[in-house]
């Protein structure tokens, strides 16, 4: 047992550099609320803000609405009034009318595909990306984003938050030299209220970000409740396996 | 065979089991290479690694096989059928996770193999050619791997395989720029590429994979199986050539395996039902994006398993004898693989188990695990950063590079130096 234990110490340090590397410190402006990927309520909100405002321009291809339908137990009548366009179908993937090269002249870029955007940016990134839109006037745009510096997006979000101005900090010049005087966004403030209050507004985007998680992967609500009783399964087994390589190995001396 | 209490089942089985061993060496086989094959009664923690091997192998191939009913090979559509597993095909989201896991788990489960025959001597004499057919599993293995990642057709599968298959670019006197190519069957990555790596990760990668495994087994019941002590147990025999510190590996073995396979799938599926992308350890946020030839991603790394080889290949970056860097770091990589094939004829101690080794190999060894963990660390960093203290990642790559090859290199000297203690006659259980 004591050499179990010695070996179980050692293979957890030979994964150490893993473990701090996946715990690494945020460089995000704001920290993200706690997000629930089985709140079944929020993620309901959350596909509604995302209907109403991303899949006007984005698609999220992979993503049906029967399977969003099922899995938050909506019935078809309701999903086809509240949250599907008179010419989607219901099996159909969420797709948009906006062509690739009408975007690229629109926008400079086409907007990408989100059905697994949750995935490849993460919940931190996602909140704070619709949490740091500010008024620029030195965009073409006229709007900038601390999180993802000169995006192409409008703040499409912006009657509900209204406009934020950024709130700079100078840098001071490290051992090198360099850096000095650069201006740094440490915060925004909001100069014009808009629809939502700040508080709403911050719940609206964790709905949006819960319901983007769970578009990244619909089978994550699936996947923790099965898990628990293929474990439970194993811890089972193996106790019946263990008392029977012991009854065997009774005779090995 | 037959006993006592024969009723009509068993009567029925040893008549059946007749006309076939006439014909096949059914029974034979099975005596020779289970109930007759005597193993070292003092298998350790260590010993479970190469039975979980084979396990992992069968849960690849299954999984594998299931993958491919849905998962189309093309450029255009491979993303999306991955993305159509992961929603449409009932159970396709497990076997998915489950495949990309156990890929992962494999180069664990390889890995903790491979340090056990380095600690107890499992590559010395009789045991040499052994541990080069394990040597061309691993490296089999690896190709496999490489090939595999580049199905699902994301950025890092794209960005990956590009900077794998520009390596042979580096090969001296014109033939590199062709062999890339001919790797490529394309100019850049492209759908032909997908195509033919599919091809190879699907059926003939596998096939030689599952070919040395067979010998490797076969290699391994001919000399016995070492133990940690690193006794051969078949020099103390009772009478009827049986070794004294020998048991039958069925049942033994068996039911002993069968503890080891169920932790191992405990915490196996416990990351393929609560942590699949294990931080972006095992599935890469990166490659939740599709692959955009026109879009070069920041930050290139391979998966885990290949990043200590990927240091030593970053960790030279200076021309030496009218030879650039890159075919220099090419040179390393290939050398930190193959130098592992010699490493039978570079110990020159008598001993085999760590445990009656002398202080220097003990100290070569532990130096050796070290690098090798560092260096798989320094991989997925950018080089110019500082990670670790005092120098930046270059710098850090290229002092445990050099450790990673004193280990191979001067072990001719230390392992003859060395003050080995006595080892025992029998195993010590």
């Amino acid at each position: 047992m004591y050499k179990l234990a010695k070996n179980t110490v050692l293979i957890l340090g030979l994964m150490l550099p893993g473990i701090l590397y996946a715990a690494g410190g945020s460089h995000f402006l704001f920290k993200t609320p706690h997000i629930d990927e089985t709140d079944k309520a929020a993620i309901q909100r959350g596909a509604r803000v995302f209907v109403n405002y991303c899949l006007t321009c984005h698609s999220a291809e992979y993503m049906r609405y029967k399977r969003v339908a099922d899995d938050l137990g909506i019935s078809e009548e309701i999903m086809k009034k509240n949250l599907m366009n008179p010419v989607d179908k219901f099996h159909d993937g969420m797709t948009v009318a906006i062509e690739d090269d009408d975007a690229k002249r629109w926008f400079g870029v086409p907007p990408p595909d989100l059905s697994v955007i949750a995935r490849s940016r993460g919940r931190e990134w996602l909140y704070n990306y619709f949490m740091t839109f500010y008024r620029d006037d030195n965009s073409p745009v006229g709007v900038n984003n601390a999180t993802f510096k000169d995006v192409a997006m409008p703040h499409v979000l912006w009657e509900l938050q209204g406009w934020q101005e950024p709130v700079y900090k100078e840098t001071a010049a490290d051992e090198d030299g360099n850096g000095s005087g650069e201006k740094k966004i440490v915060d925004l403030k909001l100069v014009e209220p808009g629809k939502l209050s700040p508080k709403e507004y911050k719940q609206t985007v964790r709905d949006l970000v819960t319901y983007m998680v769970y578009m990244g992967e619909p089978a994550e609500l699936k996947r923790h409740e099965i898990g628990f009783w293929v474990l439970a399964f194993l811890f089972v087994f193996l106790m019946i396996a263990y008392a029977l390589k012991h009854e065997y190995w009774k005779d090995v001396h | 065979m037959n006993t006592q209490q024969d009723n009509w089942f068993t009567r029925t089985f040893y008549s059946f089991m007749e006309w076939i061993d006439a014909r096949y060496p059914a029974t034979k086989m099975w005596n020779e290479h289970l109930a007759q094959y005597y193993a070292p009664k003092n298998f350790n923690f260590w010993y479970f690694f190469g039975s979980l091997a084979l396990l992992v192998l069968v849960l690849q191939i299954v999984t594998g096989i299931f993958l491919t009913m849905n998962y189309k090979p093309s450029a255009e559509h491979a993303f999306a059928s991955v993305e159509f597993i992961m929603r449409d095909v009932n159970w396709g989201w497990l076997i998915r996770y489950m495949h990309s896991t156990g890929a992962s788990a494999f180069f664990i489960v390889v890995y903790l193999h491979m340090f056990r025959g380095l600690m107890y001597g499992s590559y010395k004499h009789p045991r040499e050619l052994l541990w080069i057919l394990g040597m061309l599993i691993y490296m089999t293995l690896m190709s496999e791997a490489l090939l595999g990642y580049l199905l699902p057709w994301g950025q890092m599968s794209f960005w990956g395989a590009q900077v794998i298959v520009s390596l042979f670019e580096a090969m001296p006197f014109g033939i590199g720029a062709p062999l890339a190519e001919w790797i490529r069957g394309d100019f850049t990555i492209s759908d032909a590429t997908l195509n033919r790596f599919f091809a190879y990760h699907v059926i003939a990668v596998p096939l030689a994979l599952l070919a040395l495994v067979a010998a490797h087994i076969l290699a391994l019941h001919e000399v016995g199986s070492n133990n940690p002590d690193g006794v051969e147990i078949k020099k103390n025999k009772d009478e009827n050539g049986i070794p004294l510190d020998g048991i039958p590996f069925h049942p033994y073995y068996t039911v002993k395996d069968i503890v080891g396979s169920i932790v191992f799938l405990i915490l196996f599926f416990a990351v393929v039902f609560y942590a699949p992308e294990m931080g972006g350890w095992f599935l890469e946020h990166n490659n939740f994006i599709p692959a955009d030839p026109l879009k070069t991603p920041e930050h290139i790394a391979p998966l885990w398993y290949f990043t200590p080889f990927y240091s030593i290949l970053r960790a030279f970056t200076y021309p030496f004898l009218g030879v650039d860097a890159k075919l220099w770091g090419v040179f390393a990589m290939g050398a930190s693989q193959l130098l592992f094939f010699v490493l039978p004829w570079l110990d020159k101690s008598p001993v085999k188990s760590i445990r009656y080794r002398g202080p220097y190999f003990k100290f070569a060894l532990y130096a050796f695990a070290l690098s090798f963990v560092v260096l798989g660390y320094l991989g997925v960093k950018s080089p110019t950063d500082t990670d670790l203290f005092l120098f930046n990642n270059t710098v850090w790559a290229q002092i445990f590079t050099a450790v990673y090859f004193a280990f191979f290199l001067l072990m001719p000297i230390y392992t003859k130096l060395d003050k080995d203690k006595p080892v025992p006659d029998r195993v010590t259980g």
